[in-house]
């Protein structure tokens, strides 16, 4: 099976790999980038896990593939913190004890962080539609839920 | 597996007449990628439509027609206002299907052309009289929506066909298009019973009319005495009451896990006048907005 080179963007950075069309943009950035931040749950779309931005588009990293990130725009949650600085979201995150094992945080990040730049004041009952598609185990999601609300609130108050 | 990812559709639609074994179109991939995972389905060539000029646009045509982009995912369709003002039952049924991640990626064609019964944008789109352009190695033609699906997972196009582009009639005057569908859940599920009405007005008369069915039959359903039970009325009780009567009678559904024959067909007839009242009212001219307005 020949592999084929993908040149792309990820969190800023221009990236090189080579993938066999089978494998996802989760599988390659994950073992080719060591980027481990987006987490595989189920492989199927439904837990949000691999969340990512794709061209700005929060989209399952394990439901596209790798060689369809040729000269995208690749965001993860390695690139939400500013060096050391973390994003309003991450801090808050910890403040509110938003998590437990971490497996859905990065999923949950990223998407919450689309979300905040489409919508800078949602309503709780936007923020649980908007990340219905991240599945948590461990919080019972109010916790998460309150955590994107007040950075929501910090976020228009400093801007 | 071949991953391909052509400038044309007639060059598309040369690669897949000429591969062998399994061939799959990519657009969105939120079905293609999970039947691969899941070993369902394992393409032997596999062709990224992408890339092909127009996939991604919205077009609103010169007669008021609109023509979209077969790449185009249910996100863009939802924050497209214009089409949205036109066409607010098709775009509100897409944007129903799975996750937001799901809804940036997943395509009305690529929800079409899985074949699924239970498809939330099919009758929605069949409701609105959509057609779509097929490209196959001979050249073109135009198919209604209702005549893609024939049954679970299949679909009418021929080896080598492909999708090129959906197009929605000009909306015109007094018209208005809805969907609605069942599910035990508020969010993230699979339709048990789906409907949509498409109503042009005249006065307080209704003049034409489109109901589709979804997840009753081995295909969603276009119901033509359904839509004859309400042309000629003002909605009112008994035209509801035919409606009715005429959505549960069209329904062939089966009994799982999601459903019972007998709350399917029960469902279908509440939905329908459910919906219909929503698509009159956004024909008077009211903002309805959708599940997720």
């Amino acid at each position: 099976m020949s592999k084929i080179h993908v040149s792309t963007t990820v969190n800023g950075d221009a990236v090189e790999y080579l993938c066999d069309p089978r494998e996802t943009l989760l599988d390659c950035l994950r073992d080719k980038l060591s980027l481990t931040g987006a987490k595989e749950g189920c492989g199927t779309g439904d837990c949000g896990a691999c969340s990512v931005t794709l061209d700005g588009r929060l989209v399952c990293s394990c439901l596209v593939l790798g060689v369809e990130a040729e000269g995208k725009e690749i965001g993860t949650v390695e690139g939400i913190a500013e060096g050391d600085v973390l994003h309003p979201l991450q801090q808050k995150f910890i403040d509110y004890a938003a998590l437990q094992c971490g497996i859905c945080t990065p999923g949950i990040l990223v998407a919450a962080k689309a979300l905040l730049e489409q919508n800078p004041d949602p309503t709780e009952e936007e923020v649980r539609f908007w990340l219905a598609g991240n599945l948590c185990r461990c919080t019972g999601y109010d916790k998460i839920i309150r955590a994107v609300m007040d950075t929501a609130r910090d976020m228009r108050e400093t801007a | 597996m071949q991953y391909h990812s052509p400038e044309s559709f007639a060059q598309a639609a040369r690669l897949a007449a000429e591969a062998e074994g399994v061939t799959r179109f990519l657009a969105g991939g939120t079905d293609v990628l999970v039947q691969l995972r899941a070993d369902i389905v394992t393409p032997d060539t596999l062709i990224d439509i992408k890339k092909i000029p127009g996939t991604h646009d919205i077009t609103r045509n010169g007669d008021g027609s609109w023509t979209l982009g077969v790449a185009v995912p249910g996100a863009e369709l939802g924050e497209h206002a214009g089409l949205v003002a036109d066409w607010p039952g098709v775009v509100e049924a897409m944007n129903l299907v799975g996750s937001t991640q799901v809804q940036g990626r997943a395509t009305l064609t690529g929800n079409l052309c899985n074949g699924s019964p239970a498809a939330d944008s099919v009758p929605a789109m069949v409701a609105a009289s959509m057609t779509a352009t097929v490209t196959g190695p001979d050249g073109e033609r135009v198919v209604a929506v209702e005549d893609i699906p024939t049954g679970p997972g299949r679909t009418s196009l021929a080896r080598g066909e492909v999708i090129s582009a959906l197009h929605i009639p000009a909306r015109g005057e007094n018209a208005g298009d809805a969907y609605l569908r069942f599910i035990p859940r508020s969010e993230m599920d699979i339709a048990v019973v789906g409907c949509a009405v498409n109503l042009r007005l005249d006065g307080d008369t209704i003049t034409e009319a489109r109901v589709s069915l979804g997840a009753v039959a081995p295909t969603v359903l276009l119901v033509g005495d359904a839509a004859a039970a309400i042309i000629g009325s003002t909605l009112d009780d008994a035209a509801l009451d035919r409606l009715a009567a005429a959505a549960s009678a069209a329904c062939k559904p089966i009994d799982d896990k999601r459903g019972t024959i007998a709350f399917r067909t029960e469902v279908a007839g509440v939905l329908a006048k459910r919906v219909a009242r929503i698509a009159y009212a956004r024909a008077k001219g009211e903002i309805i907005k959708g599940h997720h307005g």
